[in-house]
């Protein structure tokens, strides 16, 4: 009897190699599961093989299975290649599970601005389970898949991560190829895995990380070290006090989040206070600027007359804009429409011009606080998992889940979600950020805390 | 920020190639009113010597080698075309 709650991809290796499991049964054991949580938009058949199953999700094209985004505009749409990190696990034998739920175009903290319904959290099925890669976060914790791959813009793998338990990374902008990804904001978007734990994590990385001819934003990344050390000795460890003391966190949150701490010290970390004044306090108005604008530019090719949904029209200017009109939910709509507004004619600098220097204060600041610490922590998320259909009435007040990950995708760093305790009985995660390329030293840290944290990844409900 | 009128919302709409409907319109103009008024707060910062950022790495000038390829068979390419007419999309006339 498979675990698939329990088994990690680095022991699914291990069993296949000794041939105590053939990949057959594998595959089988993740297939069968029954996804009540709807984390999957589409479940595929095994292509055969010996090599690990993985979930991944919808914005991420894959050859010959439907990549919808999540959106009605392209729920007919089956790409004829595949993106680069696709082609990757693929030449590493991963074989694809399913493609997981998303809010649409990746555009959302909860998953429930899918156009095909939300997901729900592993945790408790009232709850959500973070986005927008909340499907790949829930497959992940409720034994759907051993790992998947999600995809960040402003905290859409580390957020869900947080909320169902387990870890995320959101690699270093630049790190991962984006061709064949659908694009939201391509100054921001990065794929990066997710996983029940460090190890496993840094090993997908290191399967879809690299330079690609095909990105021409991808550089030369650093061997990846699958992380072993116990112990935090010689590790300085900045804790920005905006992102600690920030309104909005909940008590349990910063409590657990304190105690990972203490015990980050006493394995031997250097601890110590620093700041991020302005990164904290601008960094969402910064994003829900520079995001939608450069959203508003990407989603220009859904027009209906190449792919995708197309509706009747008497002309062709008619038929896009009815197409688009169908085809978008209110959220896609919401930000194309802030960002052609910050981008149109008269309001471009007061906007998008502001945004842009805004970002460079935030990179700024973060390098600064890097010059005498080898990474920051916080809560990935100021509160555990909220309750579906809370927010969804109130768009700024969703955009508000995002505060405490944003600021460091606007200055392109890596950031990994370590889950650190309960609160309320939900999980509470730990946001681990490092300078550009430092995941090998983020994975470290990560291993250590997790086994020294001995957080159960299995929902309680479903032990 | 004053909030953003209905003519506004549906010169934007226009711009973005949206149609939007009546409802819409209102629920939007709220909307879009309180997060523009949020998001304005990035005016509050003194950035007179401020150089913008486009984009978080350093990379100038990332070039690939000029060399022609095959595209894809024209098959692929129309795979998921709503209207094809031979080796071109068909649209309603402009």
């Amino acid at each position: 009897m498979i675990d698939t709650l329990r088994l990690t991809a680095e022991e699914a290796k291990r069993l296949l190699e000794a041939r105590e499991i053939s990949g057959a049964e594998l595959f089988a054991a993740y297939a069968e599961r029954d996804d009540d949580l709807h984390a999957y938009l589409c479940r595929c058949d095994d292509p055969g093989g010996e090599g690990i199953p993985i979930a991944i999700k919808d914005v991420i094209g894959t050859k010959g299975v439907p990549t919808t985004a999540g959106s009605k505009i392209l729920e007919s749409y089956v790409p004829v290649f595949d993106s680069t990190v696709a082609a990757s696990c693929k030449e590493h034998g991963l074989r694809l599970l399913g493609k997981t739920n998303t809010d649409e175009f990746a555009m959302g903290s909860s998953t429930e601005n899918s156009a095909f319904g939300p997901t729900h959290n592993p945790w408790d099925p009232e709850r959500v389970p973070g986005g927008s890669g909340g499907g790949s976060a829930a497959a992940v914790s409720a034994g759907l898949a051993p790992w998947a791959l999600g995809s960040d813009t402003g905290g859409s793998i580390k957020q869900p991560s947080a909320l169902c338990g387990n870890v995320g990374l959101r690699p270093t902008y630049g790190t991962v190829s984006r061709y064949g990804v659908v694009a939201f904001a391509s100054s921001l978007d990065q794929v990066g895995p997710v996983a029940k734990n460090v190890r496993d994590c840094a090993w997908l990385y290191s399967i879809i990380s690299g330079r690609d001819e095909n990105d021409s934003t991808t550089v030369e990344v650093p061997p990846v070290e699958l992380p072993t050390a116990q112990d935090l000795r010689g590790v300085r460890i900045g804790v920005p006090k905006e992102m600690n003391d920030a309104e909005g966190i909940e008590p349990g949150v910063s409590a657990a989040v304190g105690k990972a701490i203490e015990l980050a010290e006493s394995l031997g970390a250097e601890v110590g206070e620093c700041s991020l004044p302005r990164s904290v306090e601008y960094g969402v108005a910064c994003y829900y600027l520079v995001a939608p604008a450069e959203a508003s530019s990407n989603l220009a090719r859904y027009d209906g007359a190449r792919y995708g949904l197309r509706s009747d029209g008497a002309d062709f200017r008619e038929m896009v804009m009815n197409t688009r009109h169908d085809g978008f939910g209110d959220e896609p709509k919401r930000r194309i429409m802030i960002g052609t507004y910050a981008l149109s004619s008269g309001y471009y600098d007061a906007y998008y011009g502001t945004a842009q220097r805004v970002r460079t204060v935030i990179r700024r600041e973060h390098a600064d606080v890097f010059e005498r610490f080898d990474l920051i922590v916080s809560p990935t998320s100021p509160t555990v998992a909220f309750k579906l259909g809370e927010k969804v009435g109130n768009p700024l007040a969703m955009y508000l889940n995002d505060l405490l990950t944003i600021p460091s995708c606007m200055a392109g760093l890596p950031g990994l979600n370590v889950p650190c305790g309960l609160s309320e009985g939900l999980p509470v995660g730990l946001q681990l950020v490092g300078p550009q390329f430092a995941e090998n030293l983020l994975f470290r840290v990560g291993h250590a805390l997790e086994q020294a944290l001995a957080f159960d990844v299995v929902p309680e409900r479903l032990r | 920020m004053a909030g953003i009128s209905k003519d506004e919302v549906l010169h934007v709409a226009r711009l973005a190639r949206l149609e939007l409907s009546d409802d819409e319109v209102t629920t939007f103009q709220g909307q879009l009113s309180d997060i523009l008024a949020a998001v304005s707060k990035v005016s509050e910062l003194d950035l007179a010597d401020v150089p913008p950022t486009a984009h978080p790495l350093e990379i100038a000038n990332a070039w690939a080698e000029d060399e022609p390829r095959d595209s894809l068979p024209l098959d692929e390419v129309f795979a998921n075309a709503p209207d094809r007419d031979d080796d071109q999309f068909r649209v309603p006339p402009a």
